[in-house]
């Protein structure tokens, strides 16, 4: 399995355990996942978010599983630099969280690294949110990424791919059915948000949508990876699709 | 033995089209997990002719029917909560009277009135006497009221378990929503309020955070409207916890606070 959506490194808003690479890769054997695609969770609250990429590049020099993720924030000087570097790295993606960094989530600078990821086959990776918005800490003010953002910058070129972590069926929806099949052929979605039975909201949006526009994240260590497994586990899911879910789609969108 | 603690069943007279496929949905994930025991309620007509946290007195009578007939329909795998509405105080008192002559196994309060007003006291006096734990919606840490609900937090269910020491209640879906912490730091000092794991949040070192605080002996597995994160907390607990420790939150606490003979 791989799982794209991981995190390394403290959270600034409560206490999580398990954060270092160590206790990461443990998690990973526990739930059976064999790669990880790793984003340096405090640098995403930093004023310049990239201080945090070389050490995650460093990291995943002397761990294989882990593939890096670099930040990158459009609105900073020479922000295409990272992209170059995120490319000669061969990163699976680079990601960017304008609500952390107060930047418009479709304004002109996301417009503009979505166009120059898409100009260079890289994929942009966007969390629609990180915690359940009735916990957050007071002063986590950032705001969740809106469908409309997604719709609006899988159109700034056709060459943009976009991962979206973290979304529940209805922002999966209104964004897959709010675009044109081509567009929504160069969206994934990862199934972190997604709830399973009773409400069987992944089952659904796998028999409207197919499971070619699925990946398996787990937002973890800030979430346990063993609600994805379960999610998983409660389907009725043909080897095949599963394996598309769990390693296939991510190996696709991103090879080594 | 695995108990499920928060289970939701809906009927016809709901907004639900889809009511029957959820039940099937349930029960059919209820056998995968390897649930024994599904302790479900039904909020009124979860908001069709009343709101779902404000239920009217016929709509909880007719929501409470409908489980009646659910437990008779499976009485190897359903129990059910009696739920009423503290605004209307007699119909509250004999609903759970009836409710509990039929088979009915605990009381289950929503948000339809603050955790601490004197007008549960009726309610928490019979629960003591017919010796059924009180199951209570909860909005961990609320800060503000939000709309639609006269939400509670572990503060005001405190307070009300102190009021009646010998009731047993469930503090609701820990995992649903808010700041759990907060309730975690409350339920330290109160021994007669039990943690239902239950919710859609699967939040690394929560469930390391609900041992330190309460211990396992107050641990109840649930999961309310999302059964993969709760079988994914049990997964987790499986890592953590002894053989022996696991079997009180899979059901011997359960057992413990609901009425002998209860899952028999």
């Amino acid at each position: 399995m791989i799982d794209v959506n991981v995190f390394l490194g403290s959270y600034p808003f409560r206490r999580v355990p398990g954060t270092s690479p160590e206790a990461v890769r443990a998690a990973l054997d526990r739930v059976g996942i064999r790669e990880a695609w790793v984003s340096h969770l405090p640098g995403l609250y930093w004023r310049d978010p990239t201080e945090g990429n070389p050490w995650l590049y460093g990291i995943a020099a002397r761990e294989t599983r882990f593939r890096p993720v670099p930040a990158v924030h459009p609105g900073l000087p020479g922000w295409e630099r990272v992209l170059d570097e995120a490319l000669a790295r061969r990163a699976p993606a680079v990601r960017a969280d304008p609500g952390c960094y107060a930047l418009a989530p479709a304004g002109p600078e996301m417009c503009r690294l979505a166009q120059a990821a898409g100009e260079r086959g890289l994929v942009l990776l966007l969390a629609v949110r990180l915690e359940d918005q009735r916990q957050r800490h007071p002063n986590d003010v950032a705001p969740e990424l809106p469908a409309a953002a997604v719709r609006a910058l899988v159109r700034c070129h056709p060459g943009v791919r976009l991962l979206v972590t973290l979304a529940d069926r209805n922002f999966v929806e209104e964004v897959h059915y709010g675009s044109t099949p081509e567009e929504a052929a160069r969206i994934w979605w990862d199934v972190a948000w997604v709830w399973g039975p009773p409400e069987d909201h992944l089952a659904l949006l796998l028999e409207t949508m197919g499971p070619q526009r699925f990946v398996l994240g787990t937002g973890q260590p800030l979430r346990l990876p063993e609600a994805v497994i379960a999610r998983l586990d409660l389907l009725d899911l043909s080897p095949a699709a599963r394996h598309m879910i769990s390693e296939l789609n991510a190996s696709r969108l991103a090879p080594r | 033995m695995l108990v499920d603690v928060h289970a939701h069943f809906y009927h016809d007279r709901t907004p639900r089209a889809d009511w029957q496929e959820r039940n099937r949905s349930r029960l059919r994930a209820g056998e995968r997990i390897g649930i024994t025991w599904h302790v479900a309620s039904i909020l009124g007509s979860w908001g069709l002719t009343s709101p779902v946290y404000f239920p009217s007195p016929a709509d909880l009578t007719y929501g409470n029917d409908r489980l009646l007939e659910l437990q008779r329909a499976h009485p190897d795998r359903i129990r059910g909560y009696v739920t009423v509405n503290p605004n209307y105080p007699d119909h509250a008192r004999a609903e759970i009277g009836r409710g509990l002559d039929a088979g009915l196994i605990g009381i289950k309060l929503a948000a339809s009135r603050r955790a601490d007003d004197r007008l549960l006291d009726p309610i928490c006096l019979l629960a003591r006497e017919r010796g059924v734990p009180i199951l209570h919606h909860i909005w961990q840490h609320r800060r503000r009221d939000w709309p639609g609900q006269e939400a509670s937090d572990a503060v005001e269910l405190c307070a009300l378990a102190a009021r009646h020491p010998d009731v047993r209640f469930i503090l609701a879906h820990l995992a649903g929503g808010g700041d759990w912490l907060h309730s975690l730091h409350v339920l330290r000092d109160t021994p007669n309020v039990y943690v239902d794991l239950s919710g859609s949040g699967v939040d690394g070192g929560m469930l390391e955070a609900c041992l330190a605080a309460v211990g396992v002996d107050r641990l109840l597995w649930g999961t309310d409207l999302t059964m993969d994160t709760g079988w994914a907390k049990l997964r987790y607990l499986e890592r953590i916890l002894t053989a022996d420790e696991l079997d009180r939150v899979r059901s011997r606490n359960a057992c413990r606070i609901f009425p002998a003979g209860a899952f028999a």
